[in-house]
């Protein structure tokens, strides 16, 4: 993609974007201890105090040297937080404090340094980026060895495992690197004038650690790295300004991991190799159903290298494979563009050579034809890590079942011998056991089956061989049938066992599939959010046997526990700075994650928009780390947690789109309602008024009256508007309140008629309303004016001496009133229509005045009220209008007063 | 002509003005207040014949005017009220005022209103009405009850009577549920509105009175009926 080229590059743009608003970090690298880091972090301080920047101490370890206290007397320093850990305060660096404080800069000594339990987070750096994060520059010091990827180097050049790492990412995200530099004789020479530790610690410290040898090598790291931090910004800087340059094409590394100790080699050696060609890299684990299978402890280490991948930068993935491992990976590294695979060093090959196993470096040496491919060895000196127990497969000694049933097939083969004795040699019967030897291969395994091996000889050469029943064994024949048995159940037995094995996994895997599958299918019918929040809790729960938590943001905007399984509604200190913290970053935090890991909880971000997704907490009840299928699983599930939350606010906000829209849609009709329908009728009052003041004299006693009249009729029409509207607001607000009584419709059909005596009077009324009309439930005051909306508009859309007809019937449940009118009807299309707000159907003869809203009210009404309003053809033709309106009745519970009445008649 | 003094408590000045020009076109002397406080102050001092009142003044509530002029005095008060204000108009009535328009108004109306109110005033408020009432086409006998309707006798048990008697006795104006309920039915029942409304549609029935183009009794829904007068 030549074009794209020339651009800068998104992923460029976006990480200086996101570096806008944070601090900038400064690390004073050194090689050594002693090299006088701290002093040249506070001699650079000083400087930029005197520049009038608001600074604060935040950390700083004088190791008791004098000139360095000196430079740092007089600076502002912040008072440690006091922890208590096993009974001792320890003096820690107090973020909160710090935060508060929000000095523009902070120094903080010893970036690599390992937070006393119960912090915040376990290591200083993530203090550090919390800092940087709320804007804070900040100052710190490191010594090389301390860098994750640079730990198994330095363990090699100076005997020494440091346990203090730093992720490379760290440095990723330094603005700058100071490298503080001495030659190793002028550090020796310091430390021998006790410059650099105190007294005693000296001797050791030289033995140990400070040979010139060391010192040189290690010097040469800290160069490289400052060095290459350069190159990376400028590289940085070339890419976010679309210079063009010889991009190497995105190649990727690819590191197998697996639960060997090599594996971390492997990684280490991978992490070094991506940062030297800038490439990203992959960590790789393979799940087959030996890796299922495997004990636990190998288990943990297996996800302890994935995290000490993802720490050093590397993008984690697990695939599933049955038994061609090595083809998978290949197969994953041709699809991700990998150009070199780094394998550790195998194990020694298993006990049974001719089994015919390869190891999968070996496979992968064989198979990767284009692939460059590394075999990382295990450190030699290994300090620190020591092996882990072999693998044992668990045959299953423990299953008395298993023998006896074997046992029982040995008796059986012994009995059907016996039967074929006179038909048979007895050099075949030995056959007979066979069938035997392979069920209990086939069914529980090798050990069984070695066992069914031996007993069937036992029984063979007891039964069937000279002497009988003896053990004595005369021919080579005998032994070589206990041979071949015991190889037929070998064999049988270990295939069976991993068939047996890959089963078990297949349905591990297929049950999982299956979950996830139902929790989609759960999850995707779920339509409220208080639905989605309870699927995905109870399913996170029954499917990976734990408690489950979701978090979100509540109206305030603070975290709060939507829903748990088991239920749980509060969550300790511990747990809830936890939660927060995730909350507030966007990252996992508590239990195995790096930041807070005493929680008991794991909260895990819900997507990147955690603000408007939330959180998931899972708490196991036992303390191993979930296995990366369940890792697998919890990340899977998360993610569609996620998809769902989001789904559902999605449609919330489309819903209150569609609301905004038919608001405004409203505002707009409004508007015009009120400049045109409210108008016209003031423009004749204003009219016919300033006439009868202007032109009194002009005007005869006729002409008076008719302007006079004009005023009145036009004003009752104003007032008619203002009633609409101001009942409209009040339905629109959803401030309607009902009253309910017992109300006679011919009653307020009478109101109405007596309310628009002059609009109705060119026409002809017929009133068809029966005595025996039942009350209707209602309020008297608003289906009076949906009585008189709906006169007013036949009376409008009508000629005048038409006639309008008002007819009622009903029955115990619904009360009918109809008016109907002989104008043009209505168009099938508009039927619906004339119902909403502002709607109005085009007469003939232009606009008729009206606000368009006397019919949305009467709709409105009505629904308050569970009646309905419908609009029909008054006749055969299609002509005419007839408006139907229905009431529930008025519930008859009268009885007392019509008791009383009758009593009354009576008497 | 001088057919009464009227107390116009109001704070709109364009409806005192035009409220002035009727009233006096019509041979009533006006007196104006604006607040609260002035209209009681003044029907004590100036002794109108009737008090036309807002019930939404700047100072006090209308409702409050009614009870303190009736703490001393039976003059008739009209109320101007709002539509959709049922329940003020009630407490409004109840608190004593004697009847209501409700804004805004045609002044046929509401001289209507006046003269009805005034009449009442003149026949003396006491309980000293007429036995025999007469109306277009209904004749009432209290001493008797007899109802002749266009000259036929019509049967009204007992408490249809008092029904029909109390709202023709206070023709053309307004009584209120409460009012009539416990005028007849007695204290305890002055919220059985459904009582009224069984006994108001029998008594329409007997008196062949269609609710949908009413002769003699009109429903004022929320607030009560009146008799009509004309």
């Amino acid at each position: 993609m030549p074009a794209s080229e020339t651009r800068p590059e998104p992923e460029a743009l976006l990480a200086e974007a996101n570096r806008e608003g944070r601090g900038r970090l400064k690390i004073f690298l050194g090689a050594a201890p002693g090299v006088g880091k701290t002093f040249a972090m506070l001699e650079a301080a000083r400087i930029r105090e005197n520049e009038g920047v608001d600074l604060v101490v935040g950390v700083v370890e004088t190791h008791g040297r004098a000139e360095t206290e000196r430079l740092l007397a007089g600076l502002e320093i912040l008072p440690r937080a006091r922890l208590f850990y096993r009974g001792r305060a320890m003096p820690e660096l107090d973020l909160d404090a710090l935060l508060a404080r929000r000095p523009q800069l902070a120094l903080i000594d010893e970036l690599a340094h390992t937070n006393v339990e119960g912090s915040r987070h376990a290591k200083r750096w993530q203090d550090i980026e919390e800092l940087l994060a709320a804007g804070i520059d900040v100052y710190s010091t490191l010594n090389v060895q301390h860098l994750e990827s640079l730990n198994d180097v330095v363990a090699r050049i100076s005997g020494v495992r440091v346990r203090e790492t730093v992720p490379d990412t760290v440095i990723e995200l330094t603005d700058e690197i100071e490298l503080v530099d001495l030659p190793p004789e002028e550090l020796i020479a310091r430390l021998r004038q006790g410059k650099v530790y105190v007294q005693e610690q000296i001797a050791r410290a030289i033995q140990n650690f400070f040979s010139k040898g060391n010192l040189t090598a290690l010097r040469e790291l800290a160069m490289r790295i400052a060095a290459d931090r350069v190159d990376a910004q400028m590289t940085a800087h070339m890419r976010s300004h679309a210079i063009p340059g010889p991009w190497p094409a995105q190649e990727r590394i690819l590191v197998c991991v697996n639960e060997a100790p090599a594996a971390r080699s492997a990684i280490r050696a991978a992490k070094r190799m991506a940062e030297r060609a800038r490439v990203p890299w992959i960590a790789l684990s393979v799940v087959t159903p030996v890796t299922e299978s495997l004990p636990e402890r190998e288990k943990d280490a297996l996800v302890g290298a994935l995290r000490l991948a993802e720490t050093l930068g590397a993008e984690v993935v697990s695939l599933n494979a049955l038994s061609d491992v090595a083809g998978e990976i290949l197969a994953y590294a041709r699809s991700r563009n990998v150009s070199r695979i780094v394998v550790g060093r195998a194990r020694a090959r298993r006990w049974l050579p001719w089994s015919g196993r390869e190891t999968v470096a070996d496979s992968i040496l064989a198979k990767a034809g284009d692939f460059e491919v590394t075999l990382a060895s295990t450190d030699g000196k290994s300090v620190g890590e020591e092996p882990l127990r072999p693998a044992v497969p668990d045959v299953g000694w423990r299953m008395p079942r298993a023998y006896l049933l074997s046992v029982l097939g040995v008796a059986a083969a012994c009995g059907v011998a016996q039967l074929l004795l006179d038909v048979m040699p007895a050099e075949g019967l030995s056959l007979v056991f066979l069938p035997a030897v392979l069920f209990a291969a086939a069914r529980y395994g090798l050990a069984p089956s070695v066992f069914a091996s031996v007993a069937s000889f036992v029984a063979y050469n007891f039964f069937f061989t000279e002497p009988y029943y003896t053990l004595h064994v005369y021919r080579e024949s005998e032994i070589l049938t206990l041979v071949l048995f015991l190889i037929v159940s070998i064999v049988t037995g270990n295939q069976a066992a991993r068939l047996r094995t890959q089963a078990s996994a297949q349905r591990a895997i297929a049950e999982r599939t299956t979950r996830l599958y139902e929790f989609s299918r759960k999850i995707a019918g779920a339509a409220s959010l208080d639905d989605v929040v309870w699927a995905a809790v109870h399913h996170v729960a029954s499917t990976l046997k734990c408690d489950a938590l979701l978090l979100g943001q509540n109206e305030g905007g603070r975290l709060t526990i939507l829903g748990g399984f088991p239920p749980e509604d509060r969550l300790d200190v511990r747990d809830w700075g936890a939660a927060e913290w995730a909350f507030a970053h966007g990252e996992a935090a508590g239990w195995t994650s790096a930041t807070l890991p005493t929680s008991s909880w794991l909260f895990l971000p819900l997507g990147p928009n955690v603000k408007a997704t939330g959180l998931l907490g899972v708490k196991f009840a036992q303390k191993s780390l979930p296995s990366p299928a369940d890792r697998r699983l919890l990340d899977a599930l998360v993610d569609q947690i996620a998809v769902a939350i989001e789904r559902t606010r999605l449609a919330g906000d489309m819903e209150e789109t569609r609301v905004f829209a038919e608001t405004e849609r409203l505002r707009a009709a409004l508007l015009s309602s009120v400049s045109h329908d409210l108008r016209t009728p003031l423009v004749s009052i204003i009219g016919a008024a300033s006439s009868l003041i202007e032109a009194d004299a002009i005007l005869d006693a006729k002409g008076r009256r008719a302007m006079a009249e004009t005023i009145f009729e036009e004003g009752e029409r104003l007032n008619r508007y203002v009633q609409n509207l101001l009942d409209m607001t009040r339905l629109g607000y959803g401030a309607l309140t009902v009253r309910h009584e017992a109300i006679d419709l011919r009653e307020l059909a009478g109101r109405a008629l007596r309310r628009l005596d002059h609009a109705l009077a060119s026409h002809r009324l017929v009133l068809d309303l029966s005595p025996d009309l039942p009350l209707a439930d209602g309020d008297p005051v608003l289906i009076e004016q949906v009585i008189a909306n709906i006169l007013d508009n036949a009376a409008k859309y009508s000629e005048p001496h038409t006639a309008i007809t008002i007819s009622g019937h009903g029955d115990k449940k619904t009360v009918v009133l109809t008016v109907a009118d002989e104008g043009p009807g209505i168009p099938l299309a508009d039927r619906d229509k004339v119902f909403d707000m502002f709607y109005r159907v085009r007469a003939g003869d232009g606009q008729k005045a009206g606000t368009g809203l006397g019919l949305a009210i009467c709709r409105g009404i009505l629904e308050a009220h569970r009646g309905s309003i419908a609009v029909e053809p008054a006749r055969p033709d299609g002509t005419g209008t007839r408006i139907v309106i229905a009431l529930p009745a008025a519930p008859t519970d009268a009885p007392d007063c019509a008791r009383n009445g009758r009593e009354e008649e009576q008497s | 002509m001088n057919a009464g003094r009227i107390l116009i408590v109001d704070d709109e000045p364009q409806i005192r003005r035009f409220l002035r020009i009727a009233l006096e076109a019509h041979g009533f002397a006006v007196i104006e207040a604006v607040r609260g406080e002035d209209g009681v102050a003044r029907t004590a001092t100036e002794t109108p014949d009737l008090v036309i009142l807002d019930l939404g003044l700047p100072d006090i509530d209308g409702k409050e005017v009614v009870r303190r002029i009736r703490e001393w005095s039976h003059l008739p008060i009209l109320i101007l009220s709002v539509r959709q204000t049922e329940a003020e108009k009630v407490e409004a009535l109840d608190a004593g005022a004697n009847d209501y328009v409700a804004k805004p108004f045609g002044i046929a109306e509401l001289l209507a209103r006046v003269r009805v109110l005034l009449r009442m005033r003149t026949d003396g408020e006491g309980g000293a009405a007429p036995s025999r009432l007469s109306f277009t086409g209904l004749v009432l006998d209290r001493a008797t009850h007899e109802v002749l309707l266009d000259g036929e006798p019509v049967h009204l048990t007992r408490r249809e009577f008092d029904l029909l008697s109390l709202l023709a006795a206070h023709a053309g104006r307004i009584v209120t549920h409460r009012q009539i309920l416990s005028e007849i039915w007695g204290p305890a029942h002055a919220d059985d509105v459904q009582y009224l409304r069984v006994f108001i549609g029998r008594v329409r029935a007997k008196l062949k009175d269609d609710p949908a183009a009413p002769r003699f009794i009109l429903n004022e829904p929320g607030v009560g009926y009146r008799f009509i007068a004309e």
